[in-house]
């Protein structure tokens, strides 16, 4: 069988150093312009892992992939959450724009549990988005789960994983790292499908503080004799 | 044979009583199961089943396919038939209890058919039998050789009706089967089983009953119970939920496997029976001109229904809002296909991870500490509120900068007990 050059170049599982593979495989905008300039086909990629490694809670780590959700959920497309440190706050998803009744909570207490799980919604199909948080995972475990993404539905799936992980080899086809800066967050690109880049990105994020530029919180409406305007 | 001849015989043969309750269950089963093939199903006791097929030869692409669906479904109900065709039921009916798997199609050959066969299919009572083999009459067709006269007076009207029913010279009215509304179902296993897959394997027979009687109803199930009977202790009972209704085996096997998976038979079970009653109508999925949304969903229920069976039903939930001041009651867990409610749009700015219970914080000199002292960037925004319901709340809530450049939600109880919490993450 004769295969030209082109047709192997023309397969996902190749790239070509010093450009960016772009056009291959469906990625989702970021809502970020700055970071899709960077991603290979101008946003996250679907069908494949994206791994977000950061130290830090509550440096607006969730801020980078809110404009995705919202634009996903806009157009009724499903999102699970799937073992969150925390309980994610519904009054404020519903705030930055997210359609709450496309959003799922999956609760799995034990790693294996959820492992398991993760691997049945990305297999399972009827969801587009998973973001999953997982202190550690093996290689294997990751693989497993990259295998699932490729075969299930284009999903975009996000790991939330601690930072010391960068050190770790991963089949994930993207991975980032961020790290609070002034003006919002900082990025570092540690993979992706093309050169590597060194320099990182800085990315404006919304912060409550920015929105309230200091100043003390506005009274909320006063409704009834409960919520009394604030004294202090 | 008697049973004394038998013992004779074969002296250690063992004897159980045959059990009129459970063949007649079976019977049942089965006859609701056929209505999928047709809606003129009649039971023929003890052990028969008349089912009038021609009108759904069609449907079903001819005769022998027809034969083989339907062998191929009481196989899998683990029960071997006996299947005969004719043109009259009770002559389908004489040469399937005389073990002929025939298909006839045509009274004249029908004719010759039942006149090979044994007296005994047509006649019931053992003294006219006895009677008969005593004049020498072995067949059907020398019956139909002896007088009319004699044989009506000596064997009543009701022997030469049958075979005139049989031969289709007779109308033959019968009384049609109509399926019951609940299902209910046991299953005696072999021997004793101590491993899930065994019960699998065994539930997988009934739940082909259940799926006949669902489809003959045009009706799915929303949950079942699986029950599994000890020797000498109270029966297990697992409660199956779906997700939406459904009557496919394959689903319920699924969800079956993956609650089985879960759990640890503590004793060895003997036997299983499977009940699900609240039928809801259920209809063949159209076909979506608007491919694609509706097999998402259908994707996701299931996927959630198998998410549940093995996390537990509390574990998958959507959020929704509700209209409270208490940050940690304005938001609501629904279960998978609730709908979220509008809520109060007009609270303050909102952490999106919230940290449940908040947590306490250390202090030093009044400053709240999380890795080093917090820094207030905004604040207060006091929320007093549950005096009516035993969840009174009394607190200044802040956003404050941590070292590590998070930032946090915070608040400081109010009124005597003071103290500072972190409550959510501004992420």
């Amino acid at each position: 069988m004769k295969t030209s050059l082109a047709d192997i170049l023309s397969q996902r599982s190749v790239w070509r150093g010093g450009a960016l593979a772009s056009g291959h495989g469906r990625t989702v905008p970021t809502g970020f312009p700055t970071l899709d300039r960077e991603l290979p086909g101008g946003g996250w990629p679907t069908g494949g892992l994206t791994e977000i490694l950061g130290q830090r809670e509550g440096v607006g780590e969730l801020q980078l992939v809110l404009p995705t959700l919202a634009a996903l959920s806009a157009s009724g497309r499903r999102i699970v959450w799937l073992a969150p440190p925390h309980l994610p706050y519904a009054p404020a998803l519903a705030k930055a724009g997210i359609d709450l009744e496309h959003l799922s909570v999956v609760r799995a207490p034990g790693r294996r549990d959820g492992l398991w799980a993760a691997e049945q919604v990305l297999r399972g199909g009827g969801c587009h988005a998973l973001l999953t948080w997982f202190r550690d995972i093996r290689y294997a475990e990751l693989r497993r789960l990259a295998v699932a993404a490729e075969t299930g539905h284009g999903a975009f799936v996000a790991l939330f994983r601690p930072e010391q992980a960068a050190h770790e080899a991963s089949p994930a086809c993207l991975r980032i790292a961020f790290e609070p800066a002034p003006e919002g967050l900082s990025i570092r690109i540690l993979k992706r499908r093309g050169a590597l880049i060194a320099k990182p990105l800085s990315i404006k994020i919304e912060r409550p503080v920015h929105a309230l530029a200091g100043a003390p919180f506005p009274t909320p409406c006063a409704r009834g004799p409960v919520a009394r305007p604030c004294s202090a | 044979m008697g049973l004394a001849a038998a013992w004779a015989l074969a002296s250690q043969l063992h004897v159980w009583p045959s059990n009129q309750a459970a063949k007649q269950e079976a019977l049942e089963c089965i006859a609701a199961w056929m209505y999928r093939f047709t809606p003129r199903v009649s039971l023929q006791m003890p052990d028969g089943i008349l089912a009038e097929i021609e009108g759904s030869l069609r449907l079903f692409r001819g005769l022998a396919t027809m034969v083989e669906r339907i062998r191929a479904g009481v196989d899998q109900m683990g029960l071997t038939p006996t299947l005969a065709v004719a043109p009259t039921a009770r002559g389908a009916w004489w040469l399937a209890s005389a073990g002929q798997e025939t298909l006839i199609l045509d009274r004249a050959v029908l004719e010759t058919a039942l006149a090979t066969l044994p007296v005994a299919v047509a006649c019931d009572r053992p003294d006219a039998l006895d009677l008969l083999h005593n004049i020498g009459i072995a067949t059907i067709g020398e019956l139909c050789g002896l007088p009319r006269e004699g044989v009506a007076r000596r064997f009543g009207q009701a022997l030469l009706d049958g075979v005139e029913q049989a031969l289709g010279r007779m109308p033959e009215p019968r009384n049609f089967f109509a399926p019951p509304l609940r299902f209910a179902a046991k299953l005696e296993l072999p021997g004793e089983i101590t491993h899930a897959e065994g019960v699998l394997f065994a539930a997988r027979r009934l739940l082909v009953q259940l799926e006949g009687l669902l489809a003959a109803h045009q009706a799915g199930v929303r949950c079942f119970l699986l029950m599994l009977l000890h020797r000498n202790a109270n029966p297990t009972v697992l409660d199956l939920r779906l997700a939406s209704p459904c009557r496919e085996v394959e689903r319920f096997m699924q969800l079956l496997r993956e609650r089985l998976s879960a759990y640890k038979l503590a004793k060895p079970v003997e036997a299983i029976r499977i009940e699900a009653g609240n039928f809801v109508p259920l209809h063949a999925g159209t076909v979506d001109l608007f491919e694609g949304s509706h097999a998402e969903s259908e994707a996701w229920v299931r996927l959630v229904e198998r998410l549940q069976a093995r996390l537990g039903s509390e574990a998958v939930h959507g959020l929704g809002l509700h209209p409270e001041h208490r940050p940690e009651r304005a938001w609501r867990a629904l279960a998978a296909e609730e709908r979220p409610l509008c809520g109060d749009e007009s609270a303050g700015v909102r952490p999106l991870w919230l940290v449940e219970p908040p947590r306490r914080l250390k202090e030093k000199g009044g400053v709240p500490l999380d890795g080093g002292p917090l820094e207030m960037l905004a604040g207060p925004e006091r929320i007093e509120s549950g005096w009516w319901d035993q969840g009174e709340i009394a607190r200044d809530y802040f956003i404050a900068r941590a070292p590590s450049a998070a930032l946090l939600w915070v608040f400081r109880e109010r009124g005597t007990t003071g103290g500072w919490y972190l409550h959510g993450m501004f992420a």
